[in-house]
């Protein structure tokens, strides 16, 4: 099969077959970054807007390296210093910019479905960033990439998420991502902040952190975003620590051969110890660069050339 | 649509041993031969001129592969291509490779090619041998090993189908 959409916006549309599309072309797309020149001319002429309304150090730049690797032209637009100050609403803002004519948005907004919204109106390609509590879809990609080239397979194998997840848009697109490509997920964290409704999602939900990570052959610890906590919601740092952090004594009862993972950045102590985060069978950095590997896949996709079935449409 | 046989499976072998031995003649003291296939039908023809070549020379001769998807210059005019890593195993840095793709048609595949290679290394020289070369090149470029000149229309199709691929080594015409 070949890629035939314009946008990815998020991992809920998306197919199996699509999401391994994404996947193969991510592993040439790595083999580039090991060159003597790590630059291939594919998006070359083609401009790309890093639109981040949300702060973002990881992302952006994740994104802005795998733009400048393709030979694309990058702007970054900062919304701390914008016109967003001053009142232009997202649409405008994005319009004055297709003015432009850039052939690519990469958009992160606060709010779900900002990054759909725009992809109505546009003419060029959007990829979401990041929407409110909704998607992440290229976080969820890196971590299945991560994970097959260190398990060898997604089909079957027992991914633990553990954390927020009622406000994790990593989680997510983590729970699309692996559920259709045949992965037995497991969701873990305070009962407040894991609904029992992410079962409808085919997912497995436990309270308990040791029942969670047991058979698990991948462990993935969410991020506690104290930005979006509400404080009625979060049993405080020390106790969400105690209860469901990683440390020594949960890594024992863990299979030998499990990963762990991490979409960064590290909360050192509360999710996980500094020691383990370290360890050598965290692979927190190579889900770093791996990263750069599938954004360059997915910029590269949705610049293809379109189908006649998108023409008609 | 007409479908015309132009190398069968005895053929097929024969011509790609010709190919390996118009490499070893003009490379006699082996100078530091590397092949690289053009991915896809260009590794399994690298694949088979090495194994004739390392016969005739009797020595190990490096393999290498390049997808040259990240380096065509009509990606908005075709749905993306599906990619493959490239594999180059030693330093190209003033090696002689030989590309090895198997039709030359309009040279283009070729452009990209050298582009690719130049992003590992700078060969001493580069030269390229093809299975099939059909004519109607587009750009400034020439074999300097094939296996077969055909006459073909522009829009005539030319598969080259290998056992390992396809069940059957063959190459054929589709005339519309």
């Amino acid at each position: 099969m070949n890629w035939d959409k314009r946008h990815l916006l998020d991992i809920e549309s998306l197919t199996a077959e699509e999401i391994n599309l994404i996947l193969d072309t991510a592993k040439a797309f790595k083999e580039v970054s090991t060159r003597p020149i790590k630059k291939v001319p594919a998006l070359r002429g083609k401009t790309v807007i890093n639109l981040f309304v949300e702060p973002s150090t990881r992302t952006r730049t994740s994104f802005e390296l795998a733009a400048i690797r393709l030979s694309a032209d990058v702007i970054n637009f900062n919304a701390e210093v914008s016109s967003f100050k001053k009142g232009e609403s997202l649409r405008d803002t994005v319009r004055n910019l297709e003015s432009l004519n850039a052939d690519i948005f990469i958009i992160r907004h606060s709010a779900a479905g900002a990054p759909h919204f725009i992809a109505r109106f546009l003419k060029g390609s959007v990829v979401n960033a990041g929407d409110g509590a909704h998607e992440h879809p290229t976080q969820a990609l890196l971590d299945v990439f991560t994970m097959l080239e260190k398990k060898g397979r997604i089909e079957g194998l027992n991914v633990t998420i553990i954390g927020d997840i009622l406000y994790s848009r990593v989680a997510r697109s983590n729970v699309w991502a692996l559920t259709k490509l045949g992965a037995n997920v497991t969701l873990c964290g305070p009962s407040t902040l894991v609904p029992k409704d992410f079962e409808k999602m085919g997912c497995r939900v436990v309270y308990d952190a040791e029942d969670a990570i047991k058979d698990a052959d991948v462990v993935n610890l969410l991020r506690i975003q104290h930005e979006r906590q509400r404080k009625t919601m979060f049993p405080g740092t020390a106790e969400y620590s105690n209860l469901f952090g990683l440390n020594y004594q949960r890594l024992a009862i863990m299979k030998p051969d499990a990963i762990i993972m991490h979409p960064g950045p590290i909360n050192r102590g509360v999710e996980i110890t500094s020691e383990i985060a370290d360890c050598e069978r965290s692979v927190i950095l190579e889900q770093v660069t791996n990263g750069l590997a599938v954004r360059m896949a997915v910029l590269f996709l949705v610049s293809g050339g379109k189908s006649p079935k998108d023409i008609l449409q | 649509m007409k479908t015309v046989v132009l190398l069968d499976s005895k053929e097929f072998n024969k011509v790609i041993e010709e190919i390996a031995k118009q490499i070893a003649s003009r490379h006699q003291n082996n100078d530091g031969i590397v092949l690289v296939g053009v991915q896809r039908g260009g590794v399994y023809l690298a694949e088979r001129i090495k194994t004739h070549l390392q016969k005739i020379l009797n020595c190990e001769i490096p393999l290498g592969s390049v997808d040259i998807g990240m380096y065509r210059d009509d990606l908005n005019q075709h749905l993306p291509p599906q990619l493959k890593p490239s594999m180059i195993p030693v330093d190209i840095n003033g090696k002689d490779v030989v590309l090895v793709d198997d039709v030359l048609f309009s040279g283009r595949t070729t452009r990209a090619a050298l582009e690719a290679l130049n992003d590992f290394g700078r060969p001493a020289r580069v030269q390229l041998a093809v299975l099939i070369d059909r004519g109607h090149r587009e750009l400034p470029i020439k074999a300097d090993f094939v296996g077969k000149y055909i006459e073909t229309d522009k829009d005539d199709i030319v598969k080259v189908l290998f056992n390992e691929l396809d069940g059957v080594d063959e190459v054929i015409i589709e005339r519309p």
